[in-house]
């Protein structure tokens, strides 16, 4: 029999992270992530791996971006303020196409904020947080078992598409400690980087269209350039037009064009469901069990939980939800709400959105939803 | 050939520096310095941040990463920590590496990775068109200091000295010599090691400055140069707006490694 632990959220992103094969995180605390820098400065060293704390947030990314390229699986993990200084280096990762996962608490914002509160106030801050046209994955998982695996998930698909992934928590996911059973090693899909047989003509970015790159890390033999700059196939500073074309569309198709694969979602009694919630994170928790309390008065409620928040799922959310009436839950004052009306245009979509430092109960939400059917 | 060309990226020729810069000089030293030493391309990472100086990466034919203004340091930490084997080289001007990069800068030094850093100090932002940086000398016009620099200038030196760097030297363009045999300890120090090398930018800092040609602007950096040795007997007041030149530290500290595999790994792994 598998055994049950118990476990915060944070404390099962550091389980996720050394599973995957994590070996260096850099970072700098912040609550309510700092349970994460913990976990892993205690266990890293233990697997051969290294943590270092670094001066600030800006430095923990460049911390990894460089040791990704030193050929390591890497993490770090912070919340609301320091995201917003990780949001430059953040773009290296994207420009120059290197694996790194970085890790959000989210917590109430703006600025300084609501430290010890949660929300889900950054979702589109890891959308467009970093200037200019970037391809982005950001994952925000819900329930015990879910942020393990998709911390896993997360460093897979770092690997694969040779890109950050930001993983979404929140306060409150990464707070709960809950009783979990994890999959045991074997029984999960682990993916590393792949290399290139050969390299020619140092053409380290030279792919199909809408494919990352196969690059060798540093010191593997080839005197390759990464560059925060434009650049060729080379990784060499370029500004020709027609190559600024290529590079910037490679990199966005890359994700866009695979984005049936990264894609991961979950429906919760949505087979018979008159009104389909739109819900992540925490508020997943918290509409799922207005949902069961929902069903005992007979009142048929389902729920699409989105755990890959980018790329979007679109089509996934209009599959399941075909002409019903949507409610988006968020703990915020509207963000991911102008996805799903973008998508579900021709749907009633309703909102309950708030952000006031505490949880959207299940009570609220079954209010809202008693409203709507009484509207 | 000569010995250290094969540390050179021709392809990606011709370098972007002025006619007169001095960092084609610091570039040539630098790679005769690898040569000297023999370490292998496929060994070295040539980090640098953005600036002038920040586009020398870009030139040299080993792994190399042009990172953020300000940032090099961390990017460096991260390749170093990834594989503490290689030789890690970083290149960063005054205002990349004092200004927006100062802290990443002062906690580089107290955290003595291996690593190697090149302070490229031309006194000025040469690639933006010559703002002032903290190292411009007080008095000097700038284009945002139209009326001269009111403000107090760094010393990269007494910096790095005082956050703990174990091994920092200064020199400038003029002593080639002298420079090869600075970066070649520096390079051959265990430890966090800091070599600023005073540069001239004739263009954006020289031209607002009457020292608008390099030979003239050479000549004045030469004119504000006192060896070490000679500055011993100078009071402060003397020594306003002098670059003393020399090595200034050159101690043995644990690295980073060494404490940590020391101190924490078997710690943690109950050895
Ligand atoms: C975050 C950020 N701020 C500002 C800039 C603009 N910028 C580019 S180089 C530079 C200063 C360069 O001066 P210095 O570091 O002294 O190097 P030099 O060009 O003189 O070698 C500045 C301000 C930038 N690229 N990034």
């Amino acid at each position: 029999m598998s055994e049950v632990k118990i476990r915060s959220g944070n404390e099962l992103v550091v389980e996720g992270a050394i599973a995957a094969g994590c070996k260096i995180f850099g970072g700098y605390p912040i609550t309510p992530s700092s349970e994460i820098a913990e976990g892993m400065a205690r266990e890293l060293p233990k697997v051969d791996g290294l943590f270092i704390q670094m001066e600030d947030e800006l430095a923990a990314m460049g911390a990894v971006i460089g040791a990704s390229l030193g050929g390591k699986k890497v993490l770090t993990a912070t919340s609301g303020p320091g995201f917003s200084l990780k949001q430059e280096n953040l773009g290296v990762a994207m420009i120059a196409e290197v694996p790194v996962v970085i890790v959000n608490v989210m917590r109430g914002g703006p600025s300084t904020g609501l430290p010890t509160r949660g929300a889900q106030g950054d979702v589109m801050q890891a959308r467009w947080g970093t200037h200019g046209d970037h391809p982005v994955i950001a994952l925000a998982p819900a329930f015990p078992e879910e942020v393990f695996t998709t911390t896993i998930e997360a460093f897979n698909l770092a690997e694969k598409y040779m890109t950050p992934v930001i993983l979404l928590l929140d306060e409150i996911v990464g707070h709960s400690h809950e009783p979990v059973e994890l999959p045991k090693e074997g029984e999960y899909e682990i993916i590393n980087r792949k290399y290139p047989d050969k390299v020619e003509d140092l053409a380290i970015y030279k792919r199909e269209m809408g494919e990352p790159p196969l690059r060798p890390d540093f010191f593997m033999g080839y005197p390759i350039h990464v560059e925060s700059l434009e650049h060729s196939d080379q990784g060499y500073p370029n500004t020709v037009p027609e190559n600024v074309e290529v590079q910037q569309k490679r990199r966005l198709l890359k994700i866009e064009n695979h984005k049936n694969e990264i894609i991961k979602y979950k429906t919760h009694f949505t087979d018979d469901a008159e009104l389909v919630i739109f819900a992540f994170g925490s508020m997943a928790r918290s509409a799922l069990e207005a949902i069961k309390l929902l069903r005992e008065e007979g009142i048929k409620v389902g729920l699409f939980q989105p755990i890959t928040i980018w790329p979007f799922p679109e089509e996934q959310l209009k599959d399941v939800v075909k002409d019903r009436d949507t409610l988006v839950v968020e703990l915020n004052w509207g963000q991911l709400i102008y996805e799903v009306e973008r998508v579900l245009k021709d749907n009633k979509v309703h909102s309950l959105l708030k952000m006031t430092g505490m949880a959207i109960t299940p009570n609220e939400i079954i209010d809202k939803i008693k409203e709507i059917k009484n509207a | 050939m000569l010995d250290y060309e094969k540390y050179l990226r021709y392809r990606t020729f011709p370098v972007p520096w002025c006619p007169g810069c001095g960092i084609g000089m610091i570039f040539k030293a630098v790679a005769m310095t690898f040569s000297k030493l023999e370490w292998e391309p496929n060994d070295i990472a040539v980090v640098s941040g953005i600036g002038c100086s920040g586009r020398l990466s870009t030139y040299f034919n080993t792994n190399s990463l042009h990172t953020t203004h300000g940032r090099a340091l961390t990017f460096a930490t991260g390749v170093k920590l990834s594989n503490p084997d290689k030789h890690v080289v970083v290149f960063s001007g005054d205002g990349d590496a004092l200004a927006i990069g100062g802290n990443h800068f002062i906690h580089a030094c107290r955290r003595n990775l291996n690593m190697k850093m090149v302070v490229i100090n031309n006194n000025i932002y040469g690639m933006t068109g010559g703002q002032v940086s903290p190292t411009t000398p007080t008095g000097f016009i700038s284009t945002t200091t139209p009326y001269g620099n009111t403000e107090p200038h760094f010393n990269t030196v007494e910096l790095a000295k005082a956050a703990g760097a174990t091994y920092v030297a200064r020199e400038t363009v003029n002593r080639p010599r002298q420079l090869l045999k600075v970066l070649e300890k520096a390079f051959k120090h265990t430890g966090f090691a800091v070599v600023e090398v005073i540069s001239n930018c004739h263009i954006n800092l020289g031209r607002r400055n009457k020292l608008k040609h390099p030979i003239p602007m050479l000549d004045w950096i030469n004119q504000q140069t006192i060896p070490i040795a000679k500055a011993k007997d100078m009071s402060e007041d003397e020594l306003e707006l002098k670059y003393v030149v020399g090595e200034f530290v050159h101690r043995h500290r644990p690295d980073y490694f060494e404490v940590y595999e020391n101190k924490v790994v078997k710690k943690a792994k109950g050895e």
